[in-house]
């Protein structure tokens, strides 16, 4: 072995106190951030999936334009037939045709606005978690039975159950009055009180007669079994739809920004915490590496005197900052690797998660993600931060005289 | 390349409002192949005048030129290359790095003049033997006596073959055995290898072995002669 390299390590060992009070810092730190960081991942992966099962889904084909100005007359024709298409040329079911516009709704007693979503019943189910999600009576059956499903929030407020009779008033797409009739089929509770107060289905064949849409309609929604493959798949149905109906397939960042921006500020503030802990380990580091720099004055000082110069000297500070880290390193990565693989099979809950849970639609139990990236990227920042924090310990070598070094005690 | 001259040294050092005159204007010149004590009282400017001739310290004025080097002018990378190829450094307090054993403390200085594992494994063994340390080669040096740190310590300035050692008091803290053991050690290195040594000491004994005694007090060369070597009985 390299003789730098063996005075680093015996080096560390001169007083085994310090260097394992300092190793420790980093092993506890490097576990929490494994840990938590696969746990924040796992948490955004369930929090995108379940919102994006529940009814956005993971593409949609839509009329260009109507992600940003949803009007009804932006449309796309024959959209069952288009769904078909896209269904056969993936060879998949999870493709579903939907309409969307808005209503009055009235009861014996009461009225409300909500947004009246059309779907195909048959396929439905493959893209959206809420056909699941009917508490009471059954989810649409027929393409084109007028009935309706709403959910447990809009039902209370109305004073309906399972069968009773609402009255659907609203425009058409060419501006003529649309007004309906329709049973409830269903009632659904997704978890999400907004949507259960603000959103009812119909089945896609009404929908149209009711809106007088000819056949249009304004989404199709497309998923795939993960996640990471949307942008496979936003390429593959771009591919299939035709050139000339002015159609555009969007992903699930451009259909709910707003997750993205939550995601993206809950990153924020947990990465702060993340960089106070960081900071800590870093001057412990400093603190460590200071010390055994200063109480060995003399020793660097016969080492120059004897032709060694400062930079060798640096290199070995530095090698043992590098050996003390990647002792922490290793360690601290083990444990996290254990712990969080435990709680992926385990799951993890904490006080006040169910509130959180119902809020953003997500099971009371999470489960950590463990991926190379949420090993490697808190321990890795970990591990520059302790080999930059021992660069001033280092630096102050280019500064010593051996006959002054040479005196100290 | 081991003449030494030194011209017109001149060094001071400020102790609060004091000015100490470490040198005061000293000029000698050591040839090549010499034994030299440097002897006088505490603060007479042996080590002062030590340090300034290894490059350690840089003289106010005056001029040192080590061969046909002039060492106050070189940078302080060029200093350190000097004291790494062509002096040899032993100290009081034998000075070896605590955590290597006896082998890797010789080793070292060859590591950084860039030897190979395998020459370093050789020289180091072999110069060990010649100072009386086979055996004690995977020792540490709190594993080993006064006498043989500072074996290790010589073992270690010659190993480089330097022309020039500077010792600063090598037998201040051996007993009178290890003492006269180290000065016959130098002597051979001396006949032997044709090594320039200058010493600097108070020790009466060790003067003994100089061919040629320089005594100091307040910074200044009070007299400087040639004598016999008598070395001490072991």
């Amino acid at each position: 072995m390299n003789i730098t390299l063996r005075m680093a390590w015996r080096n560390l060992w001169r007083h085994k106190r310090r260097t394992w009070i300092t190793v420790s810092a980093m092993v506890f730190s490097n576990l929490l951030l494994v840990f938590m960081i696969s746990l924040q991942f796992g948490m955004y992966r369930m929090m995108i999936d379940n919102t994006l099962k529940a009814f956005t889904g993971h593409t949609q084909i839509q009329r260009q334009g109507y992600n940003d100005d949803p009007k009804i007359r932006t449309s796309i024709d024959d959209i069952v037939i288009l769904a078909d298409d896209v269904r056969d040329s993936l060879g998949s079911k999870e493709v579903a045709a939907r309409g969307i516009s808005f209503a009055m709704t009235s009861s014996e007693q009461r009225s409300y606005g909500l947004q009246i979503v059309g779907v195909e019943p048959e396929y439905e189910p493959n893209v959206s978690s809420l056909p699941g999600l009917v508490k009471q009576g059954r989810y649409l059956a027929d393409m084109d039975a007028e009935e309706i499903v709403i959910g447990s929030v809009l039902a209370r407020n109305l004073r309906v159950k399972v069968g009773d009779e609402l009255t659907l008033l609203g425009s058409g797409r060419e501006g003529s009055i649309a007004a309906g009739i329709v049973i409830v089929s269903g009632i659904f509770e997704s978890g999400s009180a907004d949507i259960d107060r603000s959103m009812a289905q119909v089945p896609l064949g009404y929908f149209q007669s009711l809106y007088n849409m000819d056949g249009a309609g304004h989404t199709i929604v497309v998923n795939t079994d993960e996640i990471s493959r949307v942008t496979e798949l936003q390429s593959r149905v771009a591919g299939i739809i035709p050139a000339n109906k002015q159609l555009e397939v969007l992903n699930w960042e451009q259909l709910q920004p707003g997750l993205k921006q939550a995601i993206q500020a809950d990153m924020a503030s947990a990465w702060f915490m993340y960089a106070v802990l960081i900071v800590l380990v870093a001057f412990s580091v400093l603190n460590t590496q200071l010390m055994s720099v200063l109480e060995r004055t003399r020793e660097f000082g016969v080492m120059m005197a004897l032709g060694v110069k400062p930079t060798r000297l640096g290199s070995l500070v530095l090698t043992e900052t590098f050996l003390m880290s990647s002792l922490g390193l290793s360690i601290g990565i083990i444990l996290g690797i254990a712990l969080t693989y435990y709680l992926t099979i385990a799951g993890f809950a904490y006080p006040g998660m169910e509130e959180m849970a119902e809020r953003f639609n997500l099971p009371a139990r999470m489960y950590p993600s463990l991926s190379v990236l949420s090993i490697l990227l808190g321990p890795g920042i970990i591990f520059i931060c302790s080999l930059v924090a021992a660069i001033y310990p280092a630096t102050r070598l280019f500064f010593l005289q051996p006959v002054i070094a040479m005196r100290a005690v | 390349m081991s003449s030494i001259v030194c011209k017109d040294l001149r060094k001071t050092f400020q102790q609060g409002d004091e000015t100490i005159t470490g040198l005061d204007h000293v000029s000698i010149e050591i040839a090549e192949g010499g034994f030299v004590c440097l002897s006088g009282p505490s603060g007479s400017g042996k080590t002062t005048l030590l340090n300034a001739i290894g490059g350690l310290d840089t003289p106010d004025s005056g001029e040192v030129t080590i061969g046909s080097t002039r060492i106050d002018q070189l940078s302080k990378g060029e200093l350190a290359d000097m004291r790494l190829n062509k002096l040899g450094f032993v100290f009081q307090a034998y000075n070896l790095i605590p955590v290597l054993t006896a082998q890797e403390n010789v080793e070292f200085v060859m590591q950084v003049r860039g030897v190979s594992a395998e020459e370093r494994a050789k020289l180091s063994r072999s110069i060990l033997q010649e100072v009386g340390l086979a055996g004690m080669e995977g020792r540490r040096p709190s594993q080993l006596s006064g006498g043989q740190q500072q074996r290790v310590a010589v073992a270690r300035a010659i190993v480089s073959q330097p022309a020039l050692i500077l010792a600063d008091e090598p037998t201040a803290n051996l007993d009178t055995h290890s003492s006269a053991q180290l000065m016959d050690l130098f002597v051979k290195l001396n006949e032997h290898h044709k090594i320039t040594f200058v010493i600097a000491t108070h020790d009466v004994r060790v003067m003994r072995y100089a061919k040629r005694l320089i005594k100091m007090q307040d910074g200044k060369i009070v007299s400087d002669e040639l004598q016999e070597q008598q070395p001490m009985a072991v």
